[in-house]
């Protein structure tokens, strides 16, 4: 499904990534790990086009390095930003509506299933952006990502400075994401869920790609562990 | 009394005309965080393009086409010219803009002329609707307020109650998120772009025939709208338009009073009894200081909130 070949990026004149491979296939979750400021989110922003690619990164077969953003959300990849931004100037409802491509969109999910999922949104469905809580805003801006049917989602860092109950329903979420055939590239930092889900699991440090494995293997390398996510 | 109403009317208008300018103006700023110092030119080209198209087949086509002209060619302007200059940053969009107002100008003097065109009231909206207190009012006035009314009530529906709007409203605040979640941004910016300028195509179509059509009014009109969108708070449509009828009633009420510091001095009891500057100061009349007013206002506001009334960064 996505498949990155000797992607390198940079802020600037830094050189922040130094060649990644990585890939998903279809219906597979894998979590790319590791710690601050290794460039985890820079991989997953080069392949939305927010940073320019250099390499390849082919999804469905077709060459997406160089594409502009929105065509490249359109070919199917959706795409959770880290820092949880609400447009505070719309309601939580409009915020969903604005993750659909199209004004008659019908996929995967419907605004019906996400106030399913997440009653919380239902109640809020009239508030404003801006006054909702962290939570909420985390799972909002998975849901309004969702709200554009895409193929394969791309989630950063959805569980940082979440309590366990809420980390337990992002968890819950990811499975029913899952559950419906889409592919997942999750960022994290922690081991928390992504031991528990993924069926395969990248680290990376300092802008290369450390260990490539099932969370098995992870689970039998202290060394590695150590080495990459221990702090 | 009967004056306050007058002006106040007269205010409401030439509010609602600043609106028509600063509405574009300050929605092309929060999105590409840019100001365009040829906007007011968009506004000229409006008049111009009105009086030469009425030439042909009258006012009221005129009213149609011109402002669709004016927001195809800023449109263009956009797309083939700013987009372009902005990956070098906004010093570069901002001279490129600056150089655009004069090379408006400058091919308007070329084509039309250095004295004003005459371009004038439609004939049939050339009558006196109705008078108040002896003063008479235009029928074409009455009708460039209800123009301008519903322009406003057109952009507010379509900004907060279509999905263009909430498309706008998004790229507005992320333009980065609105273009992850598959909507074409660039072309939202071109088509805002295009619709600014239609915007103050608008207003110079129903204003170049009463303030006079003439290769100076870009740059008279220029200054004031960017007062409007300093106080109103720069990317804020609410706070251009309380700007905007806020400095358009001062302006025209200013103007009709004729009274001076001192007149207000002597009546809550206070003398000056010196000579010198201070004597002159306090003996200008409100009339005559309005003209600096608005600019006093912008200097102010700058120091005292940088962000303006309904900004929500500094400038
Ligand atoms: N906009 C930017 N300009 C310049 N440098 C940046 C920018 N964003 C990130 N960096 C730098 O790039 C490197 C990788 O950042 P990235 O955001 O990809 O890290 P990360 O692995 O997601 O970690 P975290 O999210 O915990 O910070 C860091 O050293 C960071 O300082
Ligand atoms: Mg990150």
């Amino acid at each position: 499904m996505l498949q990155i070949r000797d992607l390198h990026g940079y802020y600037g004149k830094s050189h922040i990534l130094q060649g990644i491979d990585l890939d998903v296939g279809e219906g597979e979750i894998v979590s790319l790990l590791g710690r601050n400021g290794v460039g985890r989110s820079t991989t997953i922003k080069a392949v939305m086009g927010e940073v320019p690619p250099q390499g390849s990164i082919k999804f469905k077969g077709k060459e997406i390095a160089g594409l502009k953003t929105h065509d490249i959300a359109r070919l199917g990849i959706g795409y959770v930003p880290e820092n949880r931004d609400i447009f505070p100037t719309m309601t939580v409802e409009q915020n969903l509506l604005l993750g659909m491509k199209k004004a008659n969109q019908t996929g995967r999910w419907s605004i019906e299933d996400m106030y399913e999922m997440f009653p919380n949104l239902r109640a809020r469905a009239d508030s404003l952006g801006d006054v909702i809580s962290g939570g909420e805003k985390q799972m909002l801006t998975m849901c309004r990502t969702l709200m554009g049917d895409p193929e394969l989602i791309m989630i950063d860092e959805p569980t940082e400075g979440l309590a366990p109950k809420l980390i337990e329903q992002v968890g819950k979420l990811l499975a029913t994401i899952a559950e419906r055939g889409l592919s997942i590239l999750l960022v994290e930092q922690k081991l928390t869920i992504a031991l528990k889900i993924s069926h395969r699991i990248y680290i990376m440090g300092h802008g290369k790609i450390v260990f490539e494995g099932t969370p098995e293997d992870l689970r039998n390398n202290d060394d590695i562990r150590k080495e990459w996510l221990e702090v | 009394m009967d004056i306050l109403i007058f002006s106040l009317f007269n205010g409401i208008l030439y509010g609602m005309l600043l609106f028509m300018l600063s509405s574009g103006l300050t929605l092309i700023f929060g999105m590409m965080g840019v100001l365009n110092f040829a906007h007011a030119s968009f506004f000229m080209l409006g008049a111009y393009f009105a009086y030469q198209i009425s030439k042909f087949v009258g006012f009221w086509p005129a009213l149609i086409i011109a402002p669709v002209v004016v927001g195809v060619i800023g449109a263009i302007v956009e797309r083939y010219g700013l987009r372009r200059v902005h990956k070098f940053g906004h010093v570069a969009e901002l001279l490129f803009t600056f150089g655009l107002a004069y090379v408006i100008e400058e091919a308007v003097q070329m084509i039309w002329g250095k004295v004003p065109v005459s371009y004038h009231i439609p004939e049939v909206m050339n009558f006196t609707l109705f008078s108040l207190y002896g003063l008479e009012y235009s029928a074409y006035r009455v009708f460039m307020l209800l123009v301008a009314v519903s322009m406003f009530v057109a952009l507010f529906f379509l900004l907060t109650r279509t999905r263009v709007g909430l498309i706008i409203q998004g790229a507005l605040t992320y333009p980065n998120i609105v273009a992850s979640l598959g909507h074409n941004v660039p072309l939202v910016f071109m088509m805002v772009f295009g619709l600014g300028c239609a915007l103050a195509g608008l207003a110079g179509v129903l204003a170049g025939n009463i303030l006079g059509t003439e290769p100076g009014m870009a740059i008279q009109l220029g200054p004031i709208v960017f007062v409007v969108i300093v106080i109103g708070g720069l990317g804020s449509l609410n706070g251009a338009l309380v700007a905007s009828l806020f400095i358009g009633i001062m302006q025209t009420t200013a103007v009709s009073y004729d009274v001076s510091m001192n007149g207000f001095l002597n009546v809550i009891g206070v003398q000056v009894d010196f000579d010198s500057a201070w004597r002159m100061l306090v003996d200008l009349t409100v009339a005559q200081i309005s003209p600096i007013l608005p600019y006093l206002l912008l200097t102010l506001m700058l120091i005292v909130r940088p962000r303006g009334l309904f900004g929500v960064r500094d400038v």
